[in-house]
């Protein structure tokens, strides 16, 4: 449990005059899930955005590893084995739900352009395990009725599910999800809280979610970070952080 | 409606998966096989000069519909595919050779102006795209040494290993060739890897950088593959005219392919040939239509321009998704016929669009 995957060390950003966040510091330890709350403009998502380097931090430092997260480029970070979904849903919404899964495959091999432009035995190859790994996520979220289907005429729960297929088909090691519950209703909340377990103990993710339902949380994190204004107010267990005066203070404003 | 039966995953990759999918194909490649030996010469060259438009929009489609770069310019890679043909000829560059070589050249060229261009998109991409085109109609004007200038350049006549390929029916075949082989690797690139990163490109660059992809050179590898697309449009589009001169590739050339690809139905390439089908025939038919009209009527100025804006304007208004999407909700009213529902195409409403970034 003592392996840590992320190091975030005193990181700061700033829109202008506006410090988003401000000498944050805190640990992913591998094989857990995190949940980070706080009231509107925390800076849950900005911290998820300044580490899948949305946002370049104003300082600190952001180690996966061995590899600082400063010095890469946006693109590269899916590389590192770092998954993520939007709290928006950003579907690819003219594709079909398959496609958008194989988007998922991007990192691995695809084959060289010209091997593509003439579809030779190595693509197809490389094609056929790639739907191999993306049928198996589709298994998992249970999404085989909608393979076919796309994105713009499914409804929004299942869109949420779709994004979270997407994010595991990058097989990554860590997967920051950012209000994964918010928009679905109790039931679809409660197979989300299900699968957040499988994707930990099952595939062996890391988990780091940005969300609000606490019944969520408490469900499923094994520690819990609340930030208010860009910084880190409390940590510990759900019940713990649930209970601390500070925490209530800042949700109630007092 | 039809129900796939896979067994193996390769089974789903197949272009044609159904058996009346393969009929209407292969019927149509025979229609089109045996065609010159009914049709007159005038049919034929007219048809030569479908097929040359559909390669254009077929390239334009690749940037415009796939990855949802606007370009009001690409006019100037059909000048510069056909300038280059036209010139390889002249200095004695087999055709087989020249032209690939002019399709690399503008490819290349793509890259030139994509680089630049891509840091900038919608409207002012558009705005980029078609001062370079005017740019290129300009330096082509000027460059007398190679283009003949103004005055124009004489294309040789097309020949293939010595034999002459002169007569219509040969360039017919010629450009139909070329045209199949584009469609052929055009739906290879689509359903792979890079393919599919047009369409992440398209629809959400957020989530296609959190996914890995490389957007920006992504983006310049679409204007490259676009480019040569086009590029061999116009080296075929130098024998269909045997005279270049910098007025053939002006603005007009660059709105018509964005007519075909608008009209035909954004993201889909049945749509970019069918788009250039109507938009190349339209002014054949305009002509056949005029001693119908009122002579007050067919005499105005204009009446093709006139005709062509109202044709888009009905299009955007009524049917966005273009000749393949009215084919699509045709082809699923027939399949689910008595149960069909009219919501079946309606655009799903967008849930919470507040926040996004580039």
């Amino acid at each position: 449990m003592n392996t840590r995957l992320l190091e975030v060390r005193d990181v700061s950003l700033s829109f202008g005059g506006v410090r988003a966040i401000s000498d944050l510091s805190f640990d992913v330890h591998a094989g857990e899930v995190l949940a980070i709350i706080g009231p509107n403009g925390a800076g849950k998502t900005s911290v998820l955005n300044v580490v899948t380097r949305v946002f370049s931090p104003s300082s600190g430092s952001l180690k996966c590893g061995d590899q600082e997260l400063t010095r890469i480029k946006r693109h590269e970070v899916a590389a590192l084995g770092i998954a993520r979904t939007f709290q928006n849903i950003e579907l690819f919404e003219a594709a079909t739900v398959m496609d958008n899964l194989l988007l998922g495959r991007h990192r691995f091999a695809q084959g060289a352009w010209w091997q593509q432009v003439l579809r030779t035995p190595t693509v197809t190859a490389l094609e056929e395990a790639s739907r191999a790994a993306v049928e198996e996520v589709i298994e998992f979220l249970d999404l085989s009725a909608w393979r076919n289907s796309l994105v713009s005429s499914l409804p929004y729960g299942v869109r949420k599910v779709v994004e979270l297929g997407r994010a595991l088909a990058t097989q990554p090691k860590l997967l920051f999800l950012d209000e994964p519950a918010s928009g679905l209703n109790p039931e679809e909340t409660k197979h989300l809280a299900f699968w957040i377990d499988d994707i930990r103990t099952d595939l062996g993710i890391t988990v780091v979610m940005v969300e609000h339902d606490m019944s969520l949380v408490s469900r499923v994190a094994d520690r819990v970070i609340c930030m208010a204004q860009g910084k880190v107010l409390a940590s510990g267990t759900a019940r713990e952080v649930q209970g601390n005066p500070l925490v209530i203070s800042a949700y109630l404003g007092t | 409606m039809k129900f796939d039966y896979n067994t193996r995953y390769s089974d789903s990759f197949k272009l044609l998966r159904h058996t009346d999918q393969r009929i209407a194909y292969g019927l149509l490649l025979m229609v089109l096989v045996a065609l010159p030996w009914v049709a007159s010469k005038f049919l034929m060259a007219e048809l030569s000069y479908v097929f040359i438009l559909c390669i254009a929009s077929l390239g334009l489609m690749v940037l415009t519909g796939y990855t949802g770069q606007v370009s009001l310019g690409h006019a100037a890679f059909v000048a510069v595919g056909a300038y280059a043909h036209a010139w390889m000829l002249s200095k004695g560059v087999p055709l087989l050779l020249s032209l690939p070589l002019s399709g690399l050249l503008c490819a290349a060229f793509g890259v030139a102006v994509g680089v630049p261009a891509i840091r900038v998109s919608g409207l002012y991409l558009a705005m980029v795209t078609l001062a370079f085109s005017v740019i290129v109609t300009h330096v082509i004007g000027h460059w007398g040494s190679v283009t003949g200038g103004f005055t124009g350049l004489a294309v040789n006549d097309p020949a293939i290993f010595g034999a002459a390929l002169s007569g219509p029916k040969a360039f017919y075949f010629l450009c139909l060739a070329v045209l199949v082989l584009v469609i052929l690797a055009l739906l290879n690139v689509l359903r792979s890897g890079l393919g599919r990163a047009f369409l992440g490109v398209r629809d959400s660059e957020a989530a296609a950088y959190s996914l890995g992809i490389h957007v920006s050179r992504v983006k310049v590898i679409a204007f490259a593959l676009s480019a040569g697309v086009t590029g061999l449009a116009g080296a075929l589009l130098a024998h269909h005219t045997k005279y270049l001169t910098p007025d053939a590739f002006t603005l007009v050339l660059s709105m018509e392919l964005v007519l075909m690809v608008v009209i035909g139905g954004l993201g889909s390439l049945r749509g970019a040939v069918l788009g250039a089908v109507l938009i190349s025939l339209l002014p054949t038919l305009i002509s056949r239509i005029k001693p119908l009209l009122p002579e007050q009527i067919a005499k105005q100025f204009g009446m093709e321009t006139f005709i062509f804006g109202l044709i888009l304007a009905l299009f955007v208004l009524f049917e966005p998704t273009g000749i393949n999407g009215r084919w699509l909700k045709f082809r699923a009213l027939v399949e689910s016929f008595p149960l069909y529902r009219r919501d079946t195409f309606r655009r799903g409403k967008r849930y919470m669009k507040s926040e996004r970034y580039k």
